[in-house]
């Protein structure tokens, strides 16, 4: 359990670590929306933006291998999403049949394509996670959700809950991980038995474990009582977000990679 | 039961950025019969250490040797559902491992995944742990464990544990939140157990004065490594350098130490009986 590290926040001092995390979430959705601007099979797009990657993430110190490590997670969806193309796309020419199988070049392009698409995604947003942590990006959002207070959305109160659940899930995961030794410790097996039989083995888990969930909502809720919350009426900030010249870097850099992503769709595309 | 550990060594999440060396060579020996203490400061590797003594975590490759009787902890094919079963393992606030519809199926868990027996024999073994740790049976055993109050809870988590009659009993800060007379009561009932099938008990605390008043031998745990195994009655003597540890001395301690700055030495062993005892006869002898 100790090994499962919730988000993915990487403790350094950094460039990007110290950008303005609203910044930082504009400029991911900036970068998302330039990794769909590139032109299908126009290959050289990625390659500016593994190379936007790379430098970024030098430019955060944080290993690049981390990055890539962050694909682990969706590597299932990235195969099944390639091999669906591969097989069952019947677009170019045919290189291998089979059935109602035909494999064509464009399949396989596409297949690339998409699992570079994906692929360069999610270590861009990874970057977001690994300089940024939960509360910081919280705290983003509730900023950047304002204009939804005009049509009374509760953006407050939705940060709120955001930053109470990701400032908890390390608690719960402590005593998670002490429950299932406690009843390890009694002689409870997780890991033998057919799905129905594990399932049922979770229960002397999820009950205590929803139990002090409870209590501790009801401690929370006591202790914020106690220190007179009344909502966000009021409400100042004890770290206020101010944009640097780090930002101004960081956007323009972004804007650089718009702008090479929107010259190479013009040039130098694979034929099909 | 005898517990043997050598150069046992453990490092949380190795080889990344974070790895933390828990415990460093230790090598500690607890003997059958002894009522042993582990005392020392947070993150110390003292919870560590004893969550290896049933195999919830396993030693490290570097780890010498670590056997509780019969078994090999570090071999791989250790039954380590038996050894459980010998070796009953009570955590902090153990009234949270509370689970099932009625007390008496909380307390049988343990004995249905060790042992499985028969319903007749389960409900007299159940009976038989439940007025061990003091809980009237027929009283109990339909109630909710959530119907219970706090000290009756933390008994029935007991009773589930040593239900199945473990020769070893190893509790982490099992007085922590009781009132002074649960407190009494607690290691009143953990004194009867240690005559009974617990043959051994390994007590995690903070409190010394619990440690002078009950443990036969304690290991002080620092920074990964035992910096000392004695006598509560050696140990307690030496009080400066468990203070630079950020550790307590009991009361007695205290006064003991301050006696001695004015000159009166007590050779005590640093529980309240025998320090009240071994003052007053000084006091007698200067009269």
């Amino acid at each position: 359990m100790k090994d499962v590290s919730f988000g993915q926040y990487y403790p350094v001092s950094s460039f990007v670590h110290r950008m303005d995390p609203r910044v930082k979430i504009l400029l991911s959705i900036a970068y998302i929306v330039a990794v769909f601007l590139i032109r299908e099979f126009h290959f050289f797009g990625f390659l500016a933006a593994f190379l936007f990657i790379l430098i970024a993430a030098f430019a955060a110190r944080v290993p690049f291998l981390k990055v890539v490590k962050s694909i682990k997670g969706i590597i299932f969806f990235i195969v099944f999403s390639s091999v669906l193309q591969i097989l069952f796309n019947h677009e170019g020419t045919v290189l291998a049949a089979w059935w109602v199988i035909e494999i064509t070049d464009v399949g396989l392009l596409r297949a690339a394509f998409i699992t570079l698409r994906i692929t360069l995604i999610v270590m861009g947003t990874a970057l977001l996670t690994l300089t940024t942590t939960p509360v910081e990006i919280a705290d983003g959002l509730e900023s950047l959700l304002t204009p939804l207070k005009w049509v009374k959305f509760p953006v407050h109160e939705f940060a709120l809950i955001m930053s109470i659940a990701l400032r908890f899930i390390p608690t719960l995961m402590d005593e998670t991980e002490r429950i299932i030794n406690a009843q390890k410790a009694r002689g409870a097996d997780f890991e033998s038995g057919n799905v129905f039989k594990r399932i049922r083995a979770l229960v002397p888990i999820l009950i205590p474990l929803l139990l002090s969930s409870f209590r501790r909502a009801d401690e929370l809720g006591d202790a914020m009582d106690a220190r007179c919350y009344s909502g966000a009426k009021g409400r100042t900030k004890y770290k206020k977000m101010r944009p640097t010249w780090r930002d101004l870097v960081g956007t323009l850099f972004m804007a650089a990679l718009i702008a090479g992503v929107v010259l190479l769709n013009g040039v130098l595309g694979v034929a099909v | 039961m005898q517990i043997v550990a050598e150069n046992l060594s453990h490092v949380y999440s190795p080889k990344s950025k974070f790895a933390v060396a828990a415990l460093k060579n230790v090598s500690l020996t607890i003997e059958e019969g002894e009522f042993f203490g582990i005392i020392g400061h947070t993150g110390s590797g003292k919870s560590t250490f004893i969550q290896h003594l049933n195999g919830l975590i396993r030693a490290d490759k570097g780890s010498k040797k670590l056997t509780v009787g019969e078994f090999d902890l570090l071999d791989k094919e250790c039954d380590f559902k038996k050894l459980r079963s010998k070796v009953g393992m009570v955590f902090q606030y153990p009234e949270y491992q509370l689970f099932a519809d009625t007390v008496a199926a909380d307390v049988a868990f343990g004995l249905k995944n060790f042992e499985n027996p028969n319903e007749a024999e389960t409900a007299a073994r159940v009976k038989e742990a439940l007025e061990t740790v003091g809980l009237d049976y027929e009283e109990v055993k339909d109630k909710s464990p959530f119907d219970l109050s706090g000290g009756q809870k933390r008994r029935a988590a007991i009773a589930g544990v040593i239900v199945t009659k473990p020769e070893i009993l190893v509790l982490d800060e099992p007085v922590a939140g009781l009132d002074p007379k649960g407190k009494t009561e607690f290691f009143r009932l953990l004194h009867a157990l240690h005559g009974g099938f617990v043959k051994t008990i390994v007590i995690v605390s903070h409190d010394m004065d619990n440690v002078a008043e009950h443990c036969t031998r304690a290991a002080v745990f620092d920074k990964g490594e035992i910096y000392r195994v004695a006598p509560p009655k050696e140990l307690f003597r030496d009080a400066a350098a468990l203070t630079a540890m950020g550790l307590d001395v009991p009361v007695t301690g205290y006064l003991a130490a301050q006696l001695k700055a004015a000159g009166v030495f007590v050779d005590t062993d640093f529980t309240v009986a025998d320090f009240a005892e071994k003052t007053l006869e000084k006091w007698r002898e200067r009269q």
